[in-house]
C-alpha cells in the first residue's frame, strides 16, 4: 500500500495510514502507562521520610567514614571463600551446561523428542531462579557454609551458559560440519572437528563472562549464610557498624574491578 | 566405476528434485554436470554420498549399493568419497594442517583425531598433498587467514588426503575469480587424471566446464536432458538444459573476458620482469 500513484506522479510513504494511527497510538499507550506507574510508585510513599532523605544519607555517611580499615585483616579470608565459590561455581555449573546445551540445541540434540524439552527446562527453570534463592533453599538443605554457595552459583550458571552455548551451537556454519561428516567422520569426530572449533572462542566468552558474574553474586551470598565476603557484611550490618561496611564495600568494588579486567583480557586473547 | 540407477529424490515439501537420473561414470572420467539453479545439482551429488538421502533408485560404486548401508558401513563408504565444496567448508578456526588430516577421520579411532596424533603416513601424504596444491607454506596458518583460492586448494588436499575412490565436486569455482576459477578447474582435473580418479563436478560456469571435463552431462528438473562430449554441446543443447537465451552472446562474452584475463596476466608479467631489471 505505501508506494500509489495520485494525479500528480507517484507517491511513498512508509507507513499506511492506519499503521500511522498505530504509532500514535502506541505513544499515547506508553504515556498512560507512565503516568499510572508514577500514581502507583507515590501511593506508598510517606513523604515526610522523603523530605528528611539528605539528612539521613548525610548521618549515615558521617558514621561510615572514615573507614575502619584495620578490619581488613578479618576480611582475606572471606574474600578467598567468596572467590572460590564463584570460580567453583563456574566451573561446575560450566560442566554440567555443556551437555545440557550440546541437548538442547536443534541441530545437535540426540532426540528432539524427548532430550530437548528437558535440556531446555533444565536451563529455564536454572534461569528463572536467582542465586540468592538457590542459596536460600540450599542452605535450609544443607546447612550454611561455602558448598551451598558453590552449588547455588553452579546451578544459576547451567541456565545462563547453557542458554549462551545452545544459541551459538545453533548458529554455526552447516556446511562447514557437512564437509566433516563427508569424509566419514564419527559422531565425537564431527563434533570435535566440525562444531567445537566453531563454538570455542563464544563458549570461552561466555564462560568468562559468566566467573565475572558469579564473583559479583558471591559477594552477597554470605548475606543468606552461604558463606564468603556476604556473611561478614551482613553481621556489620547488624551492629549498624558503618565504618565497617564500607571497608567491606569498597573491597568488594576492588574486586570487581579487577574480575571484569581479567574477564576482558582473557575475552580479548581468545577471541 | 560409479552407476547411478533410477535415482530419485522428493522433498516432504512434495518437490522432486530428481526424476529417475540414470548415468555411469568409468575409471579416471572427469564429468561436468550442469544446468539451471535448482535443477537437482547439488541434491545428485549429495545423494550419492548420501548426505541427502534418495527416495528410490541405486548407486553403485565399484559394486556396492551405497543407498543401503547404515552406520559403520555408511562411514566407510563415505572416506572412499572424496568432496569439494562451493564455499570451501572449511574449517575456518582450525590450521592448513588440520583441515587436511580431517580427511583421515573416517580412518582414525576418536582418540587419535582428538589429540591430533595421526599416524605418521597419513601427515605425510598430508605434506605430499600440501606440496602438490603449492601451499607448503602455508601449513599452520588458520584456514581463515588464507585467500579464496588457497583456501580451495586446501579443500583439494583434505579431499585427496582420503584416499577417495570418486570426487564430488559442488561449484568449486562459485566464489572465485575467473583466474584462479581455471586454476582450480585445472588442478582438479590433473590430480582426477593422475589418480584416475572418476569425479563429478557441478558447475554453473558452461564455458568453464566445457574447458577441463570429458563429458558433461545437462540436468533439467530433475531429469538428464544432455549427456555427451563438450563438443557436442551445441545451442540446441543448452537452449534444452537452460531455456532460450542468446548463447551466442554468452560465449563471445567469455571469449572477451579470457583474452582480457590473459592480457591482464602477461601484463602483470611484462611488470615483474620489468621491477626485477630494476633491482
Amino acid at each position: 500500500m505505501p508506494a500509489g500513484s495520485t494525479l500528480s506522479g507517484r507517491t511513498w510513504r512508509k507507513h499506511t495510514t492506519a499503521g500511522e494511527w498505530a504509532v500514535w497510538l502506541g505513544w499515547f499507550a506508553a504515556g498512560v502507562v507512565f503516568v499510572l506507574s508514577w500514581r502507583v510508585m507515590n501511593e506508598n510513599t510517606i513523604w515526610a521520610f522523603v523530605q528528611d532523605a539528605p539528612r539521613q544519607a548525610g548521618d549515615l555517611l558521617s558514621r561510615s567514614w572514615p573507614p575502619r580499615l584495620s578490619y581488613l585483616n578479618k576480611l582475606w579470608a572471606p574474600l578467598w571463600d567468596t572467590l572460590n565459590i564463584a570460580t567453583l561455581g563456574t566451573v561446575i555449573g560450566t560442566v554440567l551446561a555443556v551437555p545440557t546445551a550440546f541437548f538442547a540445541a536443534r541441530n545437535t540434540t540426540p532426540s528432539a523428542l524427548i532430550l530437548r524439552p528437558i535440556a531446555l527446562f533444565i536451563i529455564v527453570a536454572s534461569r528463572s531462579i536467582n542465586s540468592l534463592i538457590w542459596a536460600l533453599l540450599l542452605v535450609a538443605i544443607l546447612g550454611p557454609g561455602l558448598l551451598a554457595g558453590i552449588i547455588a552459583i553452579a546451578l544459576r550458571s547451567i541456565g545462563f551458559v547453557g542458554k549462551l552455548l545452545y544459541e551459538a551451537i545453533e548458529e554455526i556454519d552447516e556446511s562447514q560440519v557437512e564437509a566433516v561428516r563427508a569424509t566419514g567422520a564419527g559422531g565425537w569426530q564431527v563434533i570435535d572437528y566440525g562444531i567445537i572449533p566453531q563454538v570455542l572462542p563464544t563458549f570461552a566468552g561466555i564462560t568468562v563472562f559468566r566467573w565475572d558474574i558469579n564473583i559479583r553474586e558471591s559477594t552477597i551470598l554470605g548475606l543468606v549464610g552461604a558463606g564468603g565476603i556476604g556473611l561478614q557484611l551482613q553481621s556489620s550490618l547488624n551492629v549498624l557498624a558503618w565504618s565497617q561496611v564500607t571497608v567491606i564495600f569498597a573491597l568488594i568494588l576492588l574486586t570487581v574491578i579487577l574480575s571484569e579486567w581479567v574477564s576482558s583480557k582473557v575475552r580479548r586473547a581468545i577471541i | 566405476m560409479l552407476t547411478i540407477e533410477k535415482l530419485e529424490k522428493r522433498y516432504r515439501t512434495g518437490d522432486r528434485a530428481l526424476n529417475g537420473v540414470s548415468f555411469t561414470v568409468d575409471r579416471g572420467q572427469v564429468v561436468g554436470l550442469i544446468g539451471p539453479s535448482g535443477a537437482g545439482k547439488s541434491t545428485l551429488i549429495r545423494c550419492i554420498n548420501r548426505l541427502v538421502e534418495p527416495t528410490a533408485g541405486k548407486v553403485l560404486l565399484n559394486g556396492t549399493d551405497l543407498t543401503t548401508l547404515n552406520g559403520t558401513a555408511l562411514r566407510k563408504m563415505r572416506r572412499r568419497i572424496g568432496m569439494i565444496f562451493q564455499e570451501y567448508a572449511l574449517v575456518e578456526r582450525l590450521t592448513v594442517m588440520e583441515n587436511v588430516l580431517s580427511g583421515r577421520l573416517g580412518y582414525v579411532p576418536f582418540w587419535r583425531s582428538f589429540f591430533r596424533r595421526f599416524p605418521a603416513a597419513d601427515v605425510e601424504k598430508a605434506f605430499a598433498l600440501l606440496d602438490r596444491v603449492g601451499l607448503s607454506d602455508h601449513v599452520d596458518k588458520r584456514a581463515d587467514a588464507l585467500s579464496g583460492g588457497q583456501r580451495q586448494r586446501v579443500g583439494i588436499a583434505r579431499a585427496l588426503e582420503q584416499d577417495p575412490e570418486l570426487l564430488l565436486v559442488d561449484e568449486p569455482t562459485a566464489s572465485l575469480d575467473p583466474k584462479t576459477s581455471r586454476q582450480i578447474m585445472r588442478l582438479i582435473c590433473e590430480v582426477c587424471r593422475e589418480r584416475s580418479l572418476p569425479a563429478i563436478i557441478n558447475i554453473h560456469d558452461v564455458t568453464l566446464a566445457q574447458m577441463f571435463v570429458d563429458r558433461i552431462v545437462g540436468l533439467q528438473a530433475g531429469q538428464v536432458v544432455f549427456d555427451g562430449p563438450p563438443d557436442a554441446l551445441d545451442e540446441k543443447a543448452l537452449t534444452a538444459i537452460y531455456g532460450e537465451e542468446d548463447w551466442h552472446a554468452m560465449r563471445k562474452e567469455k571469449e572477451d573476458e579470457a583474452r582480457d584475463d590473459e592480457e591482464a596476466a602477461a601484463f602483470e608479467q611484462a611488470r615483474e620482469e620489468r621491477m626485477a631489471g630494476l633491482v
